[in-house]
């Protein structure tokens, strides 16, 4: 049984994972990413869609992907070329994203709630798993020890230092938000075609805005982010396997209270208990070399 | 003038933008606009419920532009209006024997005070722990649905009901609509919603403390050598915000519902952040900003109904590119340079 809720720890976890690396890239490279909810949504509709009319998990992961790298050039375009607030145009593009599934799936189905399902041979058994966390490697390695990396970092601490170096810091962060707007959407694609076999309405529920929360919680570093989102991928698996079950005098535990428990932990940590959290630097700054 | 044109143009711009999507849907545009208006203004009853989308949506709007003049992002203001309903909900199925005048006047008071309470909490955090309020506000958010939805399930379920809603609040609660514009539930909360935005001018512009926010605001090393605390002026700000988001409460609880319906605010929290941009934070300019967001929803809500491929979510969609249009500065700055260059 243990092994069991600690697999079912993993799976729940993964889209996190992904975001919060989508996240990552883009926090880091000073764009905040309030985002990540609608491009994580957009990412589970293009993959359910994908998966539907190519019957291949993997084009449809891509078709995923797709969606969100669209969804982030929108984003990029108004966040960093034009220079809106960053929590605004998130904001607006998290609206978008909620209101162009349901219409986009009307149009393709005729059907606003759910797109159809999708049979289980044609869906993920565990692959998305195993490259989340190899992606966690990834980025960690990436951050730390490249060039590239660097450059990511120095956009988002010290944006005049990198243009003063030569790089283009606009240029750098449009590449942030672009992979940002990649792998949140293969988290939401772990959501549609791996978690679960179709897409629903605001599937993605807050774990766009929990993936947030645990890149925060983190610390902005990309082991730590995943350790948080498996945290908070563990509460999620505690609140499916306690619903109905008889605690709490005899009466079940009521869900809401575990549902409530990750965005409880976040904010208690964030309120410096488990030590304080530094952003980077020019986070939320947009960049103008005059 | 750009600060008067900017807005129009980038109203117009977001639009315009959302009809090309409706075309790319096979409607036609010029239709979907007249749906769109008519099911806005067409009738009295139809401004009427325009109107009644507009209450909560200036209540958010001044929340979150309060909280705006303070430096503060209030993202909260979901959360907040959530707690502000819940506790006028659960003063009127608690005490449902309340005599009449007293008892609107006592869940107001609830409504006010949860929703001050959930604006005070990352005002709290924010002036003496140093946690963003952005991401405390969101958090605060799914905590407040997560309380809302316990209490609508279980300890106050309503048992003729089979949505998650709380027990049918006293007869002496209920503020009756007015039957002036058809049969909207148009009741006090709409002046309310007004005098509230003409309290908040006043507050901001003309009395002391209200300087103090906006001197924290604008310029905190300024205002705290002039001896303002911005940690306390921070929790002020955010908790008034929290109260006025709270005030949705007393619009859907006590003039519309009844109840606290577990999911029965569209995004109003969310909208607000779009009424107080688009209002540029101004009183007068949220509840302008307010009418159009809400003839927008109400507008939508028709186009379900009479176009084939257009869904209620096209409001989502068009407030969303109202919302980016209206953001982007860059933008503006590039269009109202090139016409004043030449001078």
């Amino acid at each position: 049984m243990v092994t069991q809720f600690l697999a079912s720890t993993f799976r729940v976890s993964t889209p996190l994972v992904f975001a919060a690396m989508g996240g990552l890239m883009s926090e880091r490279a000073g764009v905040i990413n309030i985002a990540l909810e609608g491009l994580m949504l957009v990412g589970a509709f293009g993959a359910a869609i994908g998966t539907h009319a190519t019957h291949s998990p993997w084009l449809g992961a891509l078709c995923g992907m797709g969606a969100g790298l669209l969804l982030a050039a929108v984003y990029g375009l108004f966040a960093i070329t034009l220079r809106a607030n960053q929590i605004v145009a998130g904001t607006a593009i998290n609206m978008l994203a909620l209101g162009l599934t349901p219409f986009l799936c009307k149009l393709l189905y005729d059907a606003t709630g759910a797109t159809p399902s999708i049979p289980a041979g044609e869906r993920f058994r565990s692959a998305p798993l195993w490259i989340s966390w190899a992606l966690v490697g990834c980025c960690w390695f990436w951050l730390g020890r490249t060039r590239g990396g660097l450059w990511l970092t120095f956009a988002g601490e010290h944006p005049a230092a990198l243009d003063a170096a030569g790089v283009r810091v606009n240029r750098v962060r449009w590449a942030a938000v672009l992979a940002s707007g990649a792998l949140a959407g293969l988290g939401g694609a772990s959501l549609s075609i791996f978690l679960a076999s179709f897409f629903s309405r605001n599937m993605t529920a807050g774990r766009g805005f929990m993936a947030l929360a645990a890149l925060i919680f983190g610390k902005w570093r990309p082991i730590p982010a995943a350790l948080a989102c498996l945290l908070f991928g563990f509460t999620e698996a505690i609140q499916m396997r306690l619903q109905g079950v008889p605690l709490w005098g005899g009466k079940p535990i009521p869900v809401q209270f575990i549902q409530i428990l990750p965005y409880l932990v976040t904010v208690v940590v964030l309120a410096g208990l488990v030590g304080r959290s530094r952003a980077p630097k020019a986070l939320g700054t947009p960049f103008d070399r005059n | 003038m750009r600060r008067v044109l900017q807005p129009f143009l980038a109203v117009g711009l977001g639009l315009a933008l959302g009809l090309l999507v409706t075309r790319l849907a096979g409607e036609n545009p010029w239709r979907v606009l007249t749906i769109l208006v008519k099911g806005a203004f067409g009738s009295r009853n139809d401004f009427g419920m325009t109107l009644f989308y507009t209450t909560p949506l200036i209540f958010t709007g001044l929340a979150v532009a309060l909280a705006f003049h303070t430096g503060l992002f209030n993202i909260g203001a979901e959360g907040q209006l959530t707690m502000g309903a819940l506790a006028a909900a659960m003063t009127g199925a608690v005490w449902p024997a309340m005599p009449a005048p007293l008892a609107p006047l006592l869940a107001g008071c609830a409504a006010l005070a949860a929703g001050a309470l959930w604006g005070a909490i990352p005002g709290w955090l924010r002036a003496r722990r140093g946690s963003h309020e952005v991401i405390n506000t969101i958090m605060l958010n799914f905590i407040a649905a997560g309380i809302s939805s316990y209490v609508a399930l279980y300890p106050l379920r309503n048992p003729d009901s089979q949505n998650p809603e709380t027990r049918v609040i006293g007869s002496g609660y209920v503020l009756s609509p007015w039957a002036i514009l058809g049969g909207a539930p148009l009741g006090l909360a709409l002046p309310l919603a007004v005098g509230a935005a003409g309290l908040v001018w006043f507050f901001l512009w003309r009395t002391t403390l209200g300087f103090e926010l906006r001197a924290v605001g604008q310029n905190e090393a300024a205002a705290r050598a002039a001896g303002i605390d911005p940690g306390r002026v921070r929790i002020l700000a955010l908790s008034l915000a929290g109260a006025l988001a709270g005030l949705v409460g007393v619009a859907e609880v006590l003039g519309n519902a009844g109840r606290f319906r577990v999911g029965f605010s569209p995004e109003y929290g969310f909208i607000g952040i779009a009424v107080a941009l688009l209002g540029r934070n101004h009183p007068a300019g949220v509840v302008a900003a307010a009418l159009l967001f809400g003839a927008l929803h109400k507008g939508a809500a028709d186009l379900d109904l009479e176009t084939e491929h257009v869904t209620r979510e096209i409001a989502l969609l068009l407030q969303a590119l109202v919302i980016l249009s209206v953001c982007a500065d860059g933008l503006w700055n590039w269009v109202f340079a090139r016409k004043t260059s030449p001078r």
